[in-house]
């Protein structure tokens, strides 16, 4: 067993709390339309990945690990209310995506040093969309922001 | 004489390949007015439409008493569509707003203009001190002229500094702007009208051309009824006057456009009819495209959007193998499920072909309004103006030059706010100014009730320019009457990029003023300044305005320099870009096959089509467009409200070609509104007999939202799901209706339903596809039918139907066609 166990059982854990985290913002913030069903999307999107991750999971063996949910826990104790609640949401989401990106990187490099040519297809298509759902908090946050800081009650 | 309402397309003009087409002058005046009675003829082109229809307005002691064609024009070489044949009546009706209204203990009151003014004002000054501009929101129109955007934008941007702009036009062309930034880098019409004129084959994809651009819609009749007629390809889930004439008619179920795109495109690849050479020099993304589609069969998406695989093959096989093609796109890509992401799988279909920049090989991503194209080139709505990027410093350090701005004036911190945020905002209560011109969300809007609890809002001062007390402006705390076509002078620009000068040549009625001067009035009382303390906004006239416009626009793709209002008289409308290098404008966009991609140049640098999410100038420029298209692909996914159990049918809603938008103006026409008097619900006969409803009997449509109550016409649209017009509110109806408070009238607006829910890229709200169910309210007791014309998609079916009297004008409607070279 190697230490990339860890790590894809890590990220396996990083994106289901991650669609959880996609799911909860998307019902607090119901009225918010866009946000509303594009998390949704979101949410079955890390929920394939996890689907993906699964098999190499298992291949590469079981070793738990509680980090996300650490991250998760600390973050998402409640959803908050209004434009400046979005905004604070919306920033957790964007760290818990972070986590995931990042791991995508790593797993991708020990997929190339392997080399697992499966694993590595896997990473590039999951990555690229985690980078998407990056920009498209950031795009919906930037949008919002002077309207949550400057003039919202 | 000819009954443009009983016949609305008129007489045939047959035309072929290659050939002009030939004239034919639409005529209508006043009962009793003979032309050699008319004092004045004034230039002008339609205001109820895109098209862009050139034509003369009949003055007779300083009334307007008809139009006719204008013979010189590019567009509709004479020809009228009905309902600007009938709708100039609108003009002269008694209840036109004459002076302004101010909100007084509950009820609108006459005021004076000082009144009015001073309100505003002392509001708006209040607010900027207390909020700032972010407090400030302006929903516009796409009914205004370029002079008036323009002043309006400047106002906003650079004034106030506000980025809450936007205008309807986010509800019936945003998609076409959206689609084509993406593709080719900025907005502006690729195809040409003429390109009609040479194509072998024409497919229209959601659109009701018949109706909806009617003129245009006659110049494809006469090639159809000519020698060498077109292949037509009609994808709509209505039996519309095209798809009774097409070769193909895929009746897709509403929400499934993208499966029908990628299966086309897959047969196209998987049949090898792509031009390599063209792929590889001019666009991008051709790898991604081919794997998105691999699996997207005929088949498949036949199974997706239920109609016959073989169909769809057969429309797939004239798309590969033409080698002049058309496509029209409009409201059913737009407003439809995936709106962005299809209209680009459309600009691909001609990529991928090479099928671009030739004579007969246009795109025409359609409009929906008479002046949208001015909204998205102004600047008065989410863009900024003349195609510029907002996220491009240089971009708005030049806007910034021209205004004699500090750059940070301008917002430019994120996209200007699209209309539904703007809303959003309203109803949050964090924009507390909503200045609302010449439009109506409170019957345009999706999800009614919340639209109209938005604008009775006690933290919102909400403002209303409009000529007529419409359902808004019944809501509002102040109303200012404004001058329209036909009493003022401008310019506004087609769906094929053609310029038309629209002169004034009556005085507008009682104190209403024209839309200029209304901003103009508000930024000197504002006392906006520049940065040299000189007034900000520096013309008078619209014909400064214009020249003012020209020098924003110098460089850019849509360069208006070469246009002068003299220029525009007397011939006919000149298409943009017209400038030194095209003195009299270019007929078709990217005829080099070079786009506007490059980084510098580009109106946006692109964004993710499922979730919207925006590049970034990196991102841009690590890709090097440099003037290559984007081939921009997706995979087809389920509409986020499909029918279910409680819900059962897909509910679309439309227009019908007798009247344009709420019918603030085509209402007032007695032979519109007889011709399609009130709302009806189309239903297939299946579906009618297993609800148990007959021709003419009330259902009422209902969504978790909302429900209307209207006659059911039995029609020729596809099983499942159920229509109606847009069209219809309650300023005819008594008091306001739907669940308003004081409601008494039955709910009929087709919105009262509809779903809030937009498309992540283009933010045009979806009114094609939702959920709703059926139940009969009332039996047909008087055997009246439906009120649904007969000579259009609402057409009855059917033994009953065949016993309904076909729509008919009558002797009032008569009106005269001249052909060729009488004209």
């Amino acid at each position: 067993m190697t230490h990339l166990a860890n790590y894809l059982q890590y990220l396996a854990k990083a994106e289901a709390n991650l669609a959880e985290g996609f799911r909860k913002i998307g019902e607090a913030h119901a009225d918010e339309v866009d946000i509303y069903h594009t998390s949704d999307t979101l949410a079955e999107q890390c929920e394939a990945h996890v689907e993906k991750l699964r098999p190499f999971c298992e291949e590469y063996g079981e070793e738990g690990t509680a980090e996300p949910d650490r991250l998760y826990h600390e973050l998402f104790t409640e959803t908050r209310q209004g434009g400046l609640g979005l905004l604070r949401d919306m920033q957790d989401l964007y760290l818990m995506a972070s986590a995931c990106d990042i791991s995508w990187t790593m797993i991708g490099q020990a997929a190339q040093g392997l080399p697992d040519m499966e694993l590595l297809e896997v990473v590039n298509l999951c990555e690229a969309q985690t980078a998407t759902q990056l920009k498209w908090l950031k795009t919906r946050m930037k949008q919002a922001a002077p309207q949550a800081l400057l003039v919202a009650s | 004489m000819a009954d443009r309402i009983a016949d609305p397309w008129g007489e045939r003009t047959p035309f072929g390949r290659e050939e002009e087409w030939p004239v034919r002058v639409d005529q209508f005046l006043e009962d009793g007015v003979s032309e050699d009675e008319v004092d004045d003829w004034i230039q002008t082109a339609s205001i109820l439409h895109s098209n862009g229809d050139a034509l003369d307005i009949a003055v007779k002691n300083g009334r307007i008493v008809g139009v006719r064609g204008r013979a010189v024009d590019r567009v509709n070489r004479g020809r009228v569509d009905p309902k600007d044949l009938y709708g100039w009546q609108a003009n002269n009706s008694e209840d036109r707003l004459t002076k302004p209204l101010v909100r007084k203990n509950g009820d609108l009151v006459e005021a004076s203009w000082d009144e009015a003014f001073d309100l505003i004002v002392e509001k708006s000054k209040k607010l900027l001190e207390e909020k700032g501009p972010l407090a400030f929101g302006f929903y516009t129109t796409g009914q205004l002229f370029i002079e008036e955007y323009y002043t309006l934008g400047v106002i906003g941007k650079a004034g106030l500094g506000t980025p809450h702009m936007d205008g309807n036009t986010r509800l019936c062309t945003a998609t076409a702007a959206a689609a084509l930034k993406e593709s080719f880098g900025t907005d502006g019409q690729p195809g040409s009208y003429a390109d009609i004129n040479h194509a072998d084959a024409i497919m229209h994809f959601g659109h009701n051309i018949a109706e909806t651009s009617v003129v245009t819609w006659m110049r494809v009749l006469d090639r159809l009824e000519g020698p060498e007629p077109p292949r037509l390809i009609v994808v709509d889930p209505r039996p519309t006057p095209a798809a009774k004439r097409a070769d193909v008619h895929l009746a897709v179920k509403p929400g499934t456009n993208m499966a029908l795109l990628n299966a086309f495109l897959h047969e196209i690849i998987e049949n090898g009819q792509y031009d390599e050479e063209y792929i590889e020099s001019h666009t991008l993304g051709f790898d991604e495209l081919k794997e998105k589609v691999a699996g997207c069969t005929p088949e498949w998406a036949a199974g997706i959007c239920d109609v016959e695989a073989e169909d769809i093959r057969e429309a797939a096989r004239i798309l590969g193998t033409t080698e002049r093609l058309v496509t029209t796109a409009l409201e059913g890509v737009y407003q439809s499920h995936q709106a962005t992401a299809s209209a680009c799988q459309i600009n691909n279909i001609h990529l991928v072909r090479g099928l671009i920049g030739r004579p007969g090989c246009g795109i025409l991503q359609m409009n929906g309004q008479p002046t949208a194209q001015n909204t998205r080139e102004c600047g008065a709505n989410g863009d900024l103006p003349a195609f510029r990027n907002w996220d491009n410093k240089e971009h708005i350090q030049q806007l910034a030059d021209l205004w004699n701005v500090e750059r940070v004036k301008i917002p430019h911190w994120a996209p200007p706010t699209h209309a539904m945020q703007i809303w959003r905002y309203a109803e949050q209560g964090s924009v507390n100014f909503l200045w609302i011109q010449c439009t109506n969300p409170a019957v345009s809007l999706p999800e009614l009730h919340r639209i109209r609890s938005i604008l009775q809002k006690e933290n919102l001062f909400v403002i209303v320019q409009d000529i007529f007390l419409t359902e808004t402006a019944q809501l509002a705390d102040v109303v200012l009457p404004a001058a329209t076509w036909g009493e003022k002078t401008g310019t506004y620009t087609n769906a094929d990029r053609t310029v038309h000068l629209s002169e004034s040549g009556v005085e507008a009625p009682g104190e209403a003023k024209h839309d200029l001067d209304i901003f103009l009035e508000y930024a000197s009382r504002m006392d906006f300044r520049d940065k040299s303390g000189e007034p900000l906004i520096k013309w008078e006239h619209p014909e400064e305005a214009f020249e003012a416009w020209k020098e924003c626009t110098r460089g850019r793709p849509c360069d208006y320099t070469g246009i002068t209002y003299d220029k525009l008289r007397g011939g006919s409308g000149i298409q943009w870009p017209c400038n030194e290098e095209h003195p009299d404008g270019k007929e078709r966009l990217y005829t080099d096959d070079v786009f506007n991609t490059q980084t510098e140049n580009c109106e946006t640098f692109g964004h993710d089509l499922l979730t919207g999410a925006m590049n970034d100038e990196k991102d841009h420029r690590a890709i090097a467009p440099n003037g290559r298209a984007f081939l921009k692909a997706s995979e087809y996914l389920p509409a986020r409200e499909v029918p279910g159990e409680e819900y059962p049918f897909r509910y679309t809603t439309g227009r019908t070609i007798y009247h344009f938008h709420t019918r603030t103006k085509t209402a007032r026409a007695p032979q519109l509104n007889d011709a399609a008097p009130d709302a009806w619900v189309e239903l297939h006969p299946s579906d009618a007999e297993s609800l148990g409803v007959k021709e003419g009997d009330t259902v009422r449509v209902e969504s978790p939202r909302g429900g209307m109550e209207a006659k059911a016409r039995i029609s020729g649209i596809r099983e499942g799901v159920v229509f109606a017009p847009f069209h219809y509110g309650y300023f005819d109806q008594g008091e306001a209706g739907g669940d308003s408070p004081n409601g008494r009238a039955k709910p009929r607006a087709a919105n009262e339903l509809t779903i809030t829910q937009w498309d992540p890229v283009s933010k045009q709200p979806v009114f094609k596809v939702a959920a709703a169910r059926v139940v009969k309210v009332a039996d047909n007791t008087d055997g009246t039918p439906a009120p649904a014309p007969t000579t259009t998609a609402s057409a009855p079916v059917g033994e009953a139907g065949g016993r309904i009297p076909a729509t008919a004008g009558g002797r009032k409607a008569e009106a005269k066609e001249t052909l060729g070279e009488e004209a």
